[in-house]
């Protein structure tokens, strides 16, 4: 923090202050004529985190205003803590995905484990309790030639720590991670993305916003105390692009994390809720108690007096400022009405979190700070919260190519047989399971589908029924074509659930971009947007809530846009819940949609170096979402024996991957000439789906979707020949055969760059 | 049949283990700051991180008021099931022998496991069937930090003599790296039994794949039921 | 209070720091062993052998050692 500390009471921060804390000159002009004065240090320090990019939206909340928002299923939708949907039986699911990238570039163990204790609070701040967590993560490539080692090995270092964080945080608060992707790719070296999504349950009649209310009542904090950490962390540093160097020096502003007082926090909140206790609650995120307070006010169109003098603290001479804008974790703000105060202070002590009454709501429309009753800050609400200016973006899609090709990893000569082993084994393809097995997912009992057993998580719900979801975006895609990539990330969502049998009832996402002041990566922001509302309009699956993490960029340029989608579903069964793998020999093999694959900017153009295109085969959203209706269906009604979705590595990987997880092979005939043997062998696109079961049963759905019978499961290998009637080359070829364990050899690969050293507490 | 399940601040099994008990009889939650166990028929130390872990797994909580009722009520031969951390605590209040350290790769890790019955604890497993050979295995989950099971050789060594080791991990299922690739283990009077694996996460098909854990419970209660009538 | 696992025991934590001293070119490391230590002020220095061989270590897996420091810290 640049303000200079004085000991006297008139502390009167300078233009050069407000810049160096990232205000513009115009927004301090602002400042000073909303207050009709130069602010003090303690106001100068509130809006400079309230009007950054991270609390204020200033460069996306003009475009996420075209997003949908509404439908049938929506009970809450953004702007509170989480959105959620009604999921029938008189419950509602809330859920919501959040980024940590900043923090996680500089300590990514404390990072990834705060990101989690975040999104968690922000579920458990609208009454619902935690039910699951998903995580979303990017790095660079893991693996180098000799000399580029010590750049692969910090990837591997993040990722290591990223990974024992999530799972450090949800393992000890007793929620599981059920899922989630990670990916490696170049442009995300120097700025590593965590994602984190959480779910959670709540009575339909038990949810509560954030909005103080009622002039008189008590603002009372309560969880961990207050201390230095953070301080300029979140919000300051979220707001900043991150350079190759000096990223160390960062550490001591990263918070740390404590799941056992946050489970603690959790119960206690919970129950303040279930015996009434609580007017409002609200957690404390990014800006601590200034936006959390500040928040809180306006939403309820009241002012807040906190008495920062009331604050239980870890350091005895904070500054007011400091207790204002710290972020210490584990911290929740609720209003409670002054004949409750008592038996909200008593339910802190059973729980053995701290609790404090610091404040109170007024019906001055101000956000006052005192010290032991001496004022000293003092803003209306509206102008801290709702007055930052919001910028147009300045679009134009850039003329060069922005990112610079992947480097080669496979000889263009490569067999097919050659090339399926090498994308198994390639860090984006192989399996998960050293990662996930770091994750307790089965924790409350709802696990009906675990990682890797499905391609989305299955959460039973108590009348029997039982959710789904998903997380997905394929940044390199996106990359090539924003508008395309999105719509394809947000379709990928919507097929992992319908191969469980789900039906979407909401969305959340967050984009993250690099720099949007930069035409274009305005245009990538915008192109992406239009493509996630239009995906969204198209399968009914509104967005009840999410977050954007601009300024992702390293010295080397930006990240690949990310939007990442997080979709929630129900099916209305659980024991119908569909499954990955092959299951039965002898079962006929489909596969069905109108699927119609290329190479370009597909997971073998990356392992052959070649560059992205410029823009993606436009998809027939209509068609892919009648095909998902079709999946859906044949396996709510128990019709298939496996559903799978052709992702990454294209019909050969989705291939390879239903037989490893059945621990079966299959035998498969692809019509295809040896000249468009690998696109269709590893070419991607929407839309494709492998499905096995009956004969009869397949064939009856071919009545309704394309469909093609193309083989049999059964065997220990996995063996796929083409057919092609051309005049020149007719007739039937193998073109590979894999033994399972070869395959599973491979597929391991992840095993041998992660999992050596680390910390595990 | 009443079963009792401990609830420390850090619990994290502890509703997961109230439903599975609650599939053979009845069952409630105790509160650690309590000392009245309810008139539990038989008391369940439940899984999680109880006092976040901090220290040592196990440690605080063994000084709860709970815990100390939890003593005397298996002094005076009454059924004690520990389960993970629930381990954890009744060896860290010497209800059991022997101590869990942190997992040989160091690592949390959560694994479906296969784990043979031996022929201690019958209490704990009768509903399994007749001690058979080769023995017989139940599917069960384990996820930890810290369950290598040690204990000096000698104690081992009587362990074994006097039918204390219960379950064992099936060839290959060792992951944390326990001696003798024990699983779980019982008291000599065979009424308090603490294992790693999760036999609450394992009591309903639809969850993942096996209700092997169901038979623990179900013992528990053959034997609590036997010894009333 | 220095707690430390006994020797004999396997200490998997000291193992990796061990292995890891080298790949970053610390040579000739050796017996490697990760503890824990728990500082507080005392009034009654006679409470703290007690303290740990009942709470702060256990005394099956762990040695433990006091030192104290004038005045504290």
């Amino acid at each position: 923090m640049v303000i200079h500390h004085s000991q006297g009471d008139t502390l009167s921060p300078t233009l050069e202050d407000a810049l160096a804390l990232g205000l513009t000159r115009a927004e301090y002009e602002l400042v000073c004529e909303k207050q009709g004065r130069a602010p003090n240090q303690v106001e100068l320090a509130m809006y400079s985190l309230l009007w950054s990019e991270h609390c204020a939206y200033k460069h996306s909340k003009k475009l996420l205003r075209s997003l949908p928002t509404e439908g049938e299923h929506v009970v809450m939708g953004p702007g509170e803590n989480a959105g959620a949907v009604d999921v029938g039986g008189g419950l509602v699911c809330a859920f919501k995905v959040e980024s940590h990238n900043h923090p996680s570039a500089v300590e990514p163990f404390q990072g990834a484990a705060t990101g989690v204790g975040g999104i968690l609070r922000d579920i458990f701040a609208i009454g619902a309790r935690p039910i699951a967590v998903l995580d979303s993560l990017r790095f660079g490539e893991p693996t180098a030639p000799d000399a580029l080692d010590e750049r692969a090995a910090r990837v591997r270092y993040l990722l290591e720590g990223a990974v024992s964080g999530i799972g450090h945080y949800g393992n000890s608060i007793g929620v599981p991670t059920v899922g989630g992707e990670v990916y490696f790719e170049g442009p995300y070296e120097q700025n590593c993305l965590v994602n984190a999504m959480a779910l959670g349950l709540a009575e339909r009649d038990g949810l509560v916003r954030s909005a103080a209310e009622g002039p008189g009542n008590v603002v009372v904090l309560f969880g961990a105390s207050t201390g230095r950490d953070g301080i300029g962390g979140a919000s300051v540093l979220a707001s900043a692009e991150l350079g190759g160097e000096g990223a160390e020096d960062k550490r001591p502003t990263v918070q740390v994390g404590d799941p056992f007082e946050e489970k603690k926090l959790l119960e206690c909140s919970l129950e303040l809720l279930s015996r009434g206790l609580l007017v409002s609650l609200q957690d404390l995120g990014a800006a601590g108690l200034t936006s959390s307070a500040s928040e809180m006010a306006s939403k309820g169109e009241v002012g807040i007096d906190i008495d920062v003098a009331r604050v239980p603290l870890r350091e005895a001479d904070m500054e007011p400022f400091e207790v204002m804008v710290s972020e210490s974790q584990e911290r929740m703000l609720c209003v409670v009405e002054p004949s409750n105060v008592a038996a909200v202070l008593e339910l802190c002590e059973k729980w053995e979190v701290g609790g404090a009454a610091i404040g109170t709501v007024t019906d001055t429309g101000r956000m006052r700070v005192l010290r032991e009753g001496e004022l000293v800050g003092d803003m209306p609400v509206r102008a801290l919260v709702d007055d930052c200016p919001l910028y147009d973006l300045q679009p134009r899609e850039s003329s060069e190519p922005l990112y610079p090709p992947p480097a080669a990893t496979l000889a263009a000569e490569a067999t097919p047989g050659q090339a399926l082993l090498a994308l198994l084994s390639s860090p984006n393809l192989c399996s998960r399971r050293p990662l996930f097995e770091r994750y307790d997912s089965i924790v409350q009992s709802r696990t009906v589908r675990r990682p890797e057993q499905a391609d989305a998580a299955v959460l039973a719900l108590p009348d029997g029924s039982a959710l789904a979801v998903s997380i997905d975006c394929n940044g390199r895609r996106v990359a090539a074509d924003p508008y395309t990539g999105t719509i394809e990330a947000v379709l990928e969502c919507a097929a992992n659930l319908a191969c469980v049998g789900a039906q979407p009832l909401g969305t959340t996402n967050n984009l993250n971009f690099g720099n949007p002041e930069k035409p274009h990566i305005a245009w990538q922001l915008t192109e992406a947007v239009r493509g996630l509302g239009e995906a969204c309009r198209a399968l009914e699956a509104p967005i009840v809530g999410g977050n954007v993490s601009l300024y992702n960029e390293g010295a080397s340029g930006p990240i690949y846009p990310t939007p990442v989608i997080g979709m929630v579903g129900r099916l209305p069964d659980a024991r119908m819940a569909g499954r990955m793998g092959f299951a039965r020999a002898g079962d006929a093999i489909a596969l069905v949609g109108a699927f119609a694959p290329s190479i370009a900017a597909s997971e073998l153009a990356k392992l052959r170096g070649e560059a992205l295109p410029d823009g993606l085969p436009a998809i027939d959203v209509e068609a892919v979402r009648a095909t998902q209706a079709a999946v859906r269906e044949a396996v709510g009604s128990c019709a298939l024996s496996s559903a799978h979705d052709v992702a990454e590595g294209g019909l050969a990987v989705a291939l390879a991957e239903c037989c490893l997880v059945g621990g079966i092979g299959a035998e498969v005939t692809l019509s295809a000439s040896p000249a468009t043997a690998l696109v269709a062998l590893f070419g991607e696109a929407s839309g494709g789906f492998l499905l096995s079961g009956e004969r009869s049963e397949l064939l009856e759905l071919g009545g309704r979707v394309p469909l093609e019978l193309i083989g049999t499961v059964g065997s220990d290998a996995l063996t796929i020949s083409l057919t092609s009637d051309t005049a020149d080359g007719g007739g039937t070829g193998e073109v590979l055969r894999i033994d399972l364990a070869d395959m599973g050899a491979a597929h391991a690969a992840l095993g041998k760059l992660f999992g050596s050293g680390g910390r595990d507490e | 049949m009443k079963f009792g399940v401990l609830q420390f601040p850090g619990s994290c099994d502890e509703v997961d283990a109230l439903e599975a008990a609650r599939r053979v009889g009845d069952a409630e939650l105790i509160w650690h700051g309590e000392r009245d166990l309810k008139g539990a028929d038989a008391i369940v130390v439940p899984g999680g991180f109880s006092y976040g872990d901090y220290l040592r797994a196990g440690a605080i909580a063994r000084f709860s008021p709970a815990m100390e009722s939890v003593i005397d009520f298996a002094g005076e031969g009454g059924l004690v099931l520990g389960i993970c951390n629930g381990f954890q605590v009744l060896c860290e209040a010497h209800l059991l022998p022997g101590a869990l350290l942190p997992n040989e790769n160091l690592h949390f890790t959560s694994r479906q496991v296969e784990v043979e019955v031996l022929s201690g604890g019958g209490a704990f497993t009768r509903a399994c069937g007749p001690v058979t050979h080769p023995p017989q295995r139940l599917s069960i989950p384990a996820k930890h930090a810290w369950g290598r099971y040690y204990a000096e050789s000698e104690t081992l060594a009587a362990m074994d003599g006097s039918g204390q080791l219960v379950l064992r991990y099936a060839p290959g299922e060792n992951f944390n790296g326990s001696l003798h690739d024990i699983a779980g283990v019982c008291n000599e009077q065979g009424n308090v039994f603490g294992l790693m694996p999760h036999p609450e996460h394992a009591v309903d098909e639809l969850m993942g794949g096996s209700a092997d854990g169901l038979r623990i419970f179900e013992s528990m209660r053959m034997t609590v039921e036997g010894a009333t009538r | 209070m220095l707690i430390r696992p006994k020797a004999g025991i396997l200490d998997p934590q000291g193992a990796a720091v061990e292995r890891a001293l080298p790949a970053l070119g610390f040579a000739g490391v050796g017996n490697v062993h990760v503890g824990r230590l728990v500082e507080l002020d005392v009034e009654d220095e006679a409470q703290l052998q007690p303290m740990c061989e009942r709470l702060l270590a256990n005394p099956l897996v762990e040695d433990y050692e006091v030192q104290l420091l004038d005045g504290g810290v």
